[in-house]
């Protein structure tokens, strides 16, 4: 259990001895998150509690985040139109990401 | 649009900054690409640009000399630029903020580092398993917590860094999980001692776990986690020297978040793409370049350095590029034979110091066949297109040979991975037992790198925005 220190707004997975950038808004599958500049879509999403962010192509199972470091391709959302892994791609105000789910 | 330097590194970690820094000592003009925003590779990765001053302070001392002396270097740099083709002669291709570039050099060194491997287990593709190595990215750059309660698993030095950084970090830890025994921990200590910074942390790091409570069980491993609602319901038991699953009492463990990782493989993008020479090293990651003491590959103006050429961890990458570096002045005529020995003779000393405490880790790293012959036949090994431990061996079973067979029988390592994550563990499967994995070879090299948006490639064409690799030749 997450015995929870999620008391603050903020979520248990950040660390609280890191100093973040500005308050950013993204959307993601229609429900609107704060993040903080400079964190990934992943890492966002993930302090948001999202971890399943699209379904295998194969078997529709649900995959997230895995290897966070551009090679896996299991993060892959659609941001703004574009196919992009989100353990790679910055969170920018304002951006509309769906899930990475091939039709 | 081209445009000719007499070397391009890729890669700007320890290996990478080290080469083009050193070649461009030597007068060599040198670009330095990376898909990172900044230098300092997987080891020293740089908080991200957006984080306050106290983020940018904390970070690695190590990492942010390297930047510094990179910045205040004649190399030109280039981050976020990810290279997804390199061809002979030697052109590099690259995509970047502002869309595709090319560059031409006559000599190219690859120093793009290493990925993860992770054994197959029933719910490893779950959300909320991650790999070990990718933990240090979530903890170190975005200083971000796995999950709130956290189980550790896997083998090699990357466990108790990680473990110690969800603790740090304020996180709960579940257990630790080490496929290996205390006592191989212990029978590579001198090696693990010559270098006494990391053995003095290591230690205390054990110490920290155990006085924070934390259960470490050695010679254990993840049978199979299941989702429980958003937790993770994991059950462990105990393993044999080589891996395999025993008899013994068996735990379960309720939990957030699982990272698990094996250890890692070189990333041989480069070197596979133009067909170098390639061989079998179970204790460098598996399959890495052929090359010489100074990092020449069999092609020429070809060399490696670093992980990638060969799992031996930061310090001995550093020294490494440093000898790349200088093999390149010297084939491009621009060192001569006496000045080159005279600088290489005390960097290859050094270089094998550095290698015995690198072998040491690499040891605990390595694969365990034993625990790959383990996995059940319903088990996903091929995460990107959903390919079972069954289907792999029937199709080796109907006769296909090689991985690059059982790639286009079953569609194993043809997803958008590339074969990167699971490319080792097929290949020890192929083989099933014994010496065999150099026949059963590893997956031919295919550009690009990685997926690319394929309009900024060529903005006209609009088919799809995922450019796939094409498919092996059988
Ligand atoms: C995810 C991960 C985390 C790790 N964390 C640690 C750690 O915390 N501590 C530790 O001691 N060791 C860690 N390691 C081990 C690490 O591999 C070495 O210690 C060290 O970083 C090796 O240095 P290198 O220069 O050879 O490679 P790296 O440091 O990996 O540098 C390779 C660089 O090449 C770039 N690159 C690769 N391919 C391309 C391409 N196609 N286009 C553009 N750029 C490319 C990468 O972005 C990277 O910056 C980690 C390894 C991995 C895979
Ligand atoms: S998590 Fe593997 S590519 Fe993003």
């Amino acid at each position: 259990m997450s015995e929870s220190q999620s008391s603050s707004p903020q979520s248990f997975h950040r660390a609280t001895d890191v100093e973040r950038g500005g308050l950013v808004r993204i959307v993601f599958d229609g429900r609107t998150i704060e993040a903080y500049a400079g964190e990934s879509v992943a890492a966002a999403l993930l302090a948001a509690g999202i971890r399943t962010l699209r379904a295998s192509p194969r078997a529709d199972a649900p995959r997230g985040a895995f290897c966070w470091m551009g090679i896996c391709q299991e993060c892959v959302i659609v941001a703004d139109g574009v196919r992009r892994p989100a353990c790679r791609l910055e969170v920018r105000d304002g951006m509309v990401i769906t899930p990475g789910t091939v039709p | 649009m081209t445009d000719e330097t007499d070397l391009i590194v890729v890669g700007g970690g320890p290996a990478g900054v080290e080469a083009a820094l050193a070649a461009s000592e030597r007068g060599l003009s040198v670009r330095l690409v990376d898909e990172a925003p900044q230098a300092g590779g997987q080891v020293y990765r740089a908080p991200p640009r957006a984080f306050g001053a106290k983020s940018q302070q904390k970070a690695d001392r190590l990492g942010v000399a390297l930047r510094d002396r990179l910045c205040a270097s004649t190399v030109q740099t280039h981050f976020d630029h990810i290279v997804w083709s390199v061809s002979p002669g030697y052109r590099i291709d690259a995509l970047g903020p502002n869309g595709a570039v090319s560059w031409r050099a006559r000599a190219v060194i690859a120093a793009t580092g290493a990925q993860e491997r992770v054994v197959p287990f029933p719910g490893w593709t779950l959300p909320g398993v991650t790999g070990l190595a990718g933990a240090t990215i979530m903890l170190k750059s975005q200083g971000m917590l796995p999950g709130g309660l956290t189980l550790v698993a896997g083998q090699g030095p990357l466990l108790l860094a990680v473990a110690m950084g969800i603790l740090k970090a304020g996180g709960k830890l579940a257990a630790v999980v080490d496929l290996a025994s205390q006592a191989e921990w212990l029978a590579d200590w001198p090696a693990i001692a010559s270098r006494p910074d990391l053995a003095w942390r290591g230690l205390s790091w054990q110490m920290a776990l155990r006085r924070a409570g934390v259960p470490m069980l050695y010679r254990h491993a993840i049978r199979e986690a299941e989702a429980k609602g958003d937790q993770l319901l994991v059950t462990l038991g105990p393993v044999d020297a080589g891996g395999a699953p025993i008899a013994g009492p068996e735990r379960e463990f309720l939990v957030d978040a699982v990272t698990v990782g094996n250890g890692l493989t070189a990333a041989t993008d480069i070197t596979r793409l133009l067909r170098a020479g390639h061989r079998f090293e179970a204790l460098r990651g598996g399959w890495v370049p052929e090359r010489d003491e100074d990092f020449r590959t069999t092609l020429s103006g070809l060399y490696v350095a670093g992980d990638g050429a060969g799992i031996a961890g930061a310090a001995a990458a550093a020294i490494d590029g440093r000898l790349a570096a200088l093999a390149v002045a010297h084939d491009l005529g621009r060192l001569s034979d006496e000045t080159y020995q005279r600088l290489t003779m005390p960097l290859r000393r050094k270089a094998r110091k550095a290698k015995r405490f690198g072998t040491a880790m690499a040891k605990l790293m390595a694969l365990r066949p034993a625990q790959v012959a383990a996995i059940a036949a319903g088990t996903i090994v091929c995460r990107c297109e959903d390919v079972t431990r069954g289907e792999i061996c029937a199709a080796v079973r109907e006769g296909a040979r090689g991985v690059n067979q059982v790639k286009a029988w079953t569609r194993c390592g043809m997803g958008p991975c590339q074969g990167r994550i699971c490319g080792d563990i097929i290949g020890q499967l192929v083989t099933g037992t014994g010496n065999a994995r150099v026949e059963a070879g590893y997956f031919t090299g295919r550009t690009p790198f990685r997926p690319l948006p394929l309009d900024e490639l060529a903005p006209p064409i609009a088919y799809g925005d995922l450019q796939l690799p094409p498919p092996a030749p059988l």
